[in-house]
């Protein structure tokens, strides 16, 4: 019973975390990792055998992306896109796939 | 009020249910107002799916679409040289209903009160929106060419820029032409949909009679003066594999068509009698787009303000794919249209629940080209909204084109086939 109070509290600054102005980023994050979803799935989630980003950990899709960027790792179509990407837009949707189960 | 309904709902023992909620929609359970979409393509069904999506089911969508299915564009023109069946490029709308709570109507949309905030369908019913999104596509402009402007021309010279019975009529055309045959193709002046879909086209036909009618050729005849899109990797696949195949005459602007006889007509060139032809015409946005008073570029065009999407001349009415302007260096694509969709579908849903609109749009434009039956070359850009000029520009550095046709971009274009197919359709 004490833990129902816990929970409210717990449940509630949740609530204010997302429902605060950072809704309007969440929806500008789901904007950018929206866009990988044509070829890797909607929420990243893939059909046949291109990669899933779903569940993927963030460090390591930001290091890909960065070797993508740098020309270090080689790719047919890759390093064109990642090269139109900051490094902060990389991290917040790296962030946005690594939370899809 | 928003504590004051959770406190609520937590109360009611739903506190988890309620903070799930929360993460897309203000109001527990209540409707945030209605969105109409006109037309099922790469755009309005994208658009429809993630604004329920991200809604979390509060704003209440309706598509109105007249196709029982959708039908793609990208990947017809391997249904035309025979290596894929319609039912490949052929996806259900079911989904949409089933799984994202959609209300599906099969009809025409003929008319839009902007004021009354109204849409009036051929069936002769009304539906109110709060917001509406146009997405209908292109229609050709075939007062251009008086030979094909009717009914009876059009059903005989077909387009097949619009998949779905007229791809399956002009593969038809093309089985029973006789070897030996000459098929005339035409590429209207840009801007159209598809930059380089008219060179994969003739690539696919080519292929086809090279494995089936020998003796045929296709000759392209471009109303511009060179090939738009990837015009190097298309002249290097004719020269490697069509020798002999493909006749491309650029500066051939067709004019007019006998359709009898099977000759087009142009403004400089002699005419030119062919066995199947395939004429395109030019296009401009689709008739609902005009009827409605969204094309205020040259009557043919929409512009929009690339944050939300709305029209410039409208407000609440967004438009969104390939009756839009676009953007500089923003292709006519299928890709970019279901990039369009979710980028007025962010704004949409923020827009409703009174969240701020993101500011900072990015997305890419990527696109595929079977130069063979199992070979591909493609070109890509990303494009990211600029605040000074208030519109969407290519990242400098981004993007670029394939270096040589290969096999492994045959298997990723077939993979970025189905996951946009299922990313607008699942």
């Amino acid at each position: 019973m004490r833990l129902i109070p816990k929970l409210l509290a717990a449940t509630f600054s949740a609530l204010l975390l997302v429902a605060s102005p950072s809704m309007a980023q969440d929806l500008q994050v789901k904007q950018w990792a929206s866009a990988c979803a044509n070829c890797h799935g909607t929420n990243g989630r893939a059909e046949g055998t291109a990669v899933s980003l779903a569940g993927q950990p963030a460090d390591e899709l930001i290091k890909k992306m960065a070797a993508f960027k740098s020309g270090e790792r080689q790719a047919t179509i890759m390093h064109q896109i990642a090269k139109g990407y900051t490094d902060a837009q990389i991290a917040a949707m790296a962030a946005f796939f690594a939370a899809q189960k | 009020m928003k504590r004051r309904q959770f406190i609520h709902s937590v109360g009611a023992g739903a506190g988890l249910t309620a903070l799930g909620l929360s993460a897309g929609c203000a109001t527990v359970g209540g409707s945030k107002g209605k969105v109409v979409v006109i037309g099922g393509g790469f755009s309005g069904a994208t658009a429809a799916k993630y604004i329920r999506m991200w809604s979390e089911g509060a704003i209440d969508v309706t598509l109105v679409e007249p196709n029982p299915a959708f039908v793609s564009c990208p990947i017809s023109n391997l249904v035309l040289g025979g290596v894929k069946q319609m039912a490949d490029i052929t996806t259900s709308y079911d989904n949409l209903k089933g799984r994202h709570g959609i209300q599906m109507v099969r009809d025409t949309v003929v008319a839009v009160d902007a004021k009354k905030r109204t849409v009036t369908l051929a069936g002769g019913s009304t539906l109110a929106y709060d917001r509406l999104i146009v997405s209908p596509g292109i229609d050709f402009m075939y007062d251009k060419i008086p030979g094909l402007n009717n009914a009876d021309a059009q059903s005989k010279v077909m387009h097949a820029w619009k998949a779905g019975p007229q791809t399956a009529t002009l593969r038809k055309q093309l089985e029973a032409m006789p070897d030996g045959g000459v098929f005339a193709m035409s590429v209207p002046l840009g801007p159209y949909r598809c930059p380089p879909g008219p060179y994969e086209r003739a690539c696919q036909i080519a292929g086809y009679f090279k494995r089936e009618k020998p003796r045929s050729k296709v000759v392209l005849f471009d109303a511009n003066k060179d090939v738009v899109s990837k015009g190097k990797l298309f002249k290097k696949a004719w020269a490697d594999h069509y020798n002999g195949y493909i006749d491309y005459r650029p500066n051939h602007k067709v004019i007019d068509v006998d359709v009898q006889t099977k000759t087009l007509k142009f403004d400089f060139n002699d005419d030119m009698k062919a066995d199947v032809l395939n004429v395109i015409p030019e296009m401009r946005a689709g008739t609902i787009a005009r009827t409605a008073g969204l094309t205020t570029l040259d009557n043919r065009w929409c512009e929009v303000d690339f944050l939300t999407f709305e029209s410039v001349a409208q407000k609440n009415v967004h438009v969104l794919g390939d009756s839009i302007q676009g953007a500089p260096g923003m292709p006519k694509s299928g890709h970019m249209a279901n990039q369009h969709g979710k980028t007025c579908a962010a704004a949409v849903v923020a827009m409703m629940t009174g969240q701020e609109v993101p500011s900072s749009p990015v997305y890419a434009n990527t696109c595929y080209s079977f130069v063979t039956a199992d070979e591909v070359v493609h070109v890509a850009s990303v494009h990211s909204y600029n605040v000074e000029k208030k519109t969407m520009l290519t990242v400098q550095g981004s993007g670029g084109l394939t270096p040589e046709a290969n096999k492994l971009e045959g298997v990723y274009a077939m993979n970025w086939a189905h996951n946009i197919w299922a990313d607008m359709l699942s």
